[in-house]
């Protein structure tokens, strides 16, 4: 009697810390900043396999297909990721994306630079365009969306004038006769086979990147800053976070982003464009929104911006499957930001208050 | 309690700050010792924020001197502060909501294990160690991977307060850590702050709050106008002197006696 009177309380106790473990669980998860991107994913990848299975959405070569396009997008929008939560925004990487491909395609076709090196040269250009940048935002603390709205514009015009001066076109091809160029095209341009199907290399640059930029972001001291400075930059500064230089260096990593899809652009179409890139800062802003990441900063995540450019991939292609007239692909993302902005909020706003 | 009353563990003496044409501090001179809280009072706008900013290193003094453990400083940044063992809690400003109470806890000083480009944040030691300190200050918590979102006002604070703690500090600077607190909220505060100078911490508290001023100070100094009207021991002083220092003391006399003037003879007194 007395025995199973002491069990009882006990038994009690233990599954009351169950409950409460349960529930820290569901409110770590749902405060994760990908949740709603996942399931959003999720979502459209069963409406395209149903209505488009039976038209190659499902095979290999269409998954391949849209994974490639969610690549590229990816690539940026996970360094934009970064960038955002630590507060700040870049719209300059559209541009910078014409511009790398531009030094890429100038140095080596017009003065026969190995490919390698004019590479080299277009990385050195966009870390200073990222250093530029950051010290304006920095300098002058006017908002980053004003000041990067301003470079977008002047490396546009830039790379537009000076190509004009230089070659009299506004395009460069012929780019596959460059020295360097087949072993460029391997590392950046190559197909991996599998199950009898090509995958663009870029879908590894693309995985790699995630990866590398979560590990960072959640088990780095670094990471920590960057949530600090997004979160609150005058607190973050407050206890020792050195606030420039995590932001500096973040725009300088948006714009080595933007050059490595111009890297991979500009060889796998053999030439360079100075419109290229157009509009990709947007389309990088919305992946990045769409993965949850707050536009206040101090809250978001790769893996998030990933999965957004995952969700882009798969609707641009996924419509072409379906039949859909492309005119009604911007309508679609537009309410795909609306929707997943509404739902980051519900599910924020409900997580934090499951705990108090 | 006993409090050794040993020599002062910061002095600051004449300090002056301008800002363009403002004044903001005028030779203004305080000692804080270990296991002292010293109240700074002073009416919106008196010198109490760039006080503390001066002394939490974010603005460096015009003129004046200042010395901790007797030894002249002169801190160019925050982190300058910290290092020599100066934290500041501001009311506001203290923690980031949206991360977690460890992440919060260990910005800017993260635990790491690895080495060389493998260098990773300690994420379970930061846990466990905010787990540990907290409890240590008496606050319970399920789980420290929470975000500080979920906590009370007064929790927040009392973080804010095992960090610094923690982190060495030996001079706490409070910016009215029980401001925007409920009563039961603010002696949970109130309480912490006791438990930081019974391990020997000078504390700087700001605060509106007569009662929690006198229920918690030791010292009181009151800031007019970026000017010092004195330094008041608990023993030499009384609730009403403090009361009347608070509440602008001969501009309250004044505005009584203007009022009195309209309200009914039975309220003079």
């Amino acid at each position: 009697m007395s025995a199973s009177n002491a069990a009882a309380p006990e038994h009690r106790e233990l599954k009351q810390d169950d409950r409460l473990q349960q529930q820290h669980m569901l409110r770590r998860v749902l405060l994760r900043p990908e949740v709603g991107a996942l399931a959003g994913a999720a979502a459209l990848w069963m409406y395209f396999a149903i209505a488009a299975g039976d038209r190659g959405f499902l095979s290999l070569a269409g998954t391949a297909s849209y994974l490639e396009v969610a690549a590229q997008l990816g690539i940026l929008a996970i360094a934009v990721s970064l960038l955002m939560i630590s507060g700040e925004f870049d719209l300059s990487i559209g541009s910078m994306i014409g511009a790398a491909g531009m030094v890429i395609a100038i140095l080596s076709v017009e003065y026969d630079l190995n490919i390698w090196l004019a590479m080299f040269a277009a990385l050195l250009v966009s870390i200073a365009v990222g250093v530029v940048n950051g010290l304006l935002v920095r300098w002058t603390r006017l908002p980053s969306f004003i000041i990067t709205l301003a470079t977008l514009f002047i490396i546009r015009g830039l790379t537009i004038a000076i190509t004009r001066i230089v070659t009299g076109r506004t395009t460069v091809s012929d780019l596959d006769e460059a020295a360097g160029y087949a072993s460029a095209q391997r590392l950046f341009d190559s197909e991996i086979t599998l199950l009898g199907a090509g995958f663009p290399v870029s879908i590894l640059w693309w995985v790699g990147l995630t990866t590398l930029a979560t590990w960072v972001l959640i088990r780095t001291p670094y990471g920590n800053w960057i949530f600090g400075c997004g979160g609150n930059e005058q607190a973050a500064h407050n206890v020792g976070v050195p606030v420039n230089r995590v932001k500096i260096s973040l725009f300088i990593v948006t714009a080595v982003a933007a050059w490595l899809v111009a890297v991979i652009q500009v060889i796998a179409l053999r030439g360079a464009n100075v419109i290229q890139g157009e509009q990709r800062e947007f389309y990088a802003i919305i992946a990045v929104v769409i993965g949850g990441t707050l536009l206040t900063g101090g809250y978001g995540s790769a893996i998030g911006a990933a999965i957004g450019a995952l969700i882009y991939g798969m609707v641009q292609q996924g419509m072409i499957y379906v039949g859909i007239d492309s005119d009604w692909f911007q309508v679609f993302l537009g309410s795909m930001v609306l929707f997943a902005v509404l739902l980051n909020q519900i599910v924020r706003v409900r997580a934090m208050k499951v705990g108090s | 309690m006993t409090t050794p009353s040993g020599s002062a563990l910061i002095d600051v003496a004449n300090i002056s700050k301008s800002f363009g044409s403002v004044r903001a501090l005028n030779d203004v001179s305080m000692s804080v010792s270990g296991g002292e809280v010293h109240c700074l009072l002073g009416d919106n706008g008196a010198g109490k924020s760039t006080l503390i900013k001066v002394l939490s290193g974010v603005h460096l003094p015009d003129h004046g001197e200042m010395r901790i453990d007797g030894q002249p400083v002169r801190f160019s940044s925050p982190r300058n502060a910290l290092q020599a063992g100066i934290a500041t809690a501001y009311q506001d400003l203290a923690m980031i909501p949206l991360m977690s109470i460890s992440r919060n806890f260990f910005l800017g000083n993260e635990p790491t294990t690895g080495w060389g480009p493998f260098r990773q944040f300690d994420i379970a030691r930061a846990d466990e160690i905010t787990r540990i300190e907290l409890n240590r200050m008496g606050i319970a918590i399920r789980d420290p991977s929470q975000p500080v979102g979920t906590l009370s006002g007064g929790e927040r604070q009392s973080v804010a307060i095992a960090r610094a703690v923690y982190f060495g500090a030996r001079i706490l600077i409070l910016d009215e850590p029980t401001a925007a607190l409920g009563v039961k909220e603010a002696g949970v505060v109130l309480r912490y702050i006791a438990r930081a100078r019974e391990d020997g911490l000078g504390v700087i508290f700001i605060t509106h709050n007569v009662h929690h001023a006198w229920a918690i100070g030791d010292k009181f100094t009151m800031l007019s106008h970026g000017r010092s009207e004195g330094t008041f021991r608990k023993e030499e002083t009384s609730r009403e002197a403090v009361i009347s220092l608070m509440a602008g003391g001969a501009a309250l006399e004044e505005l009584e006696h203007e009022l009195g003037h309209n309200a009914p003879p039975s309220s003079q007194s």
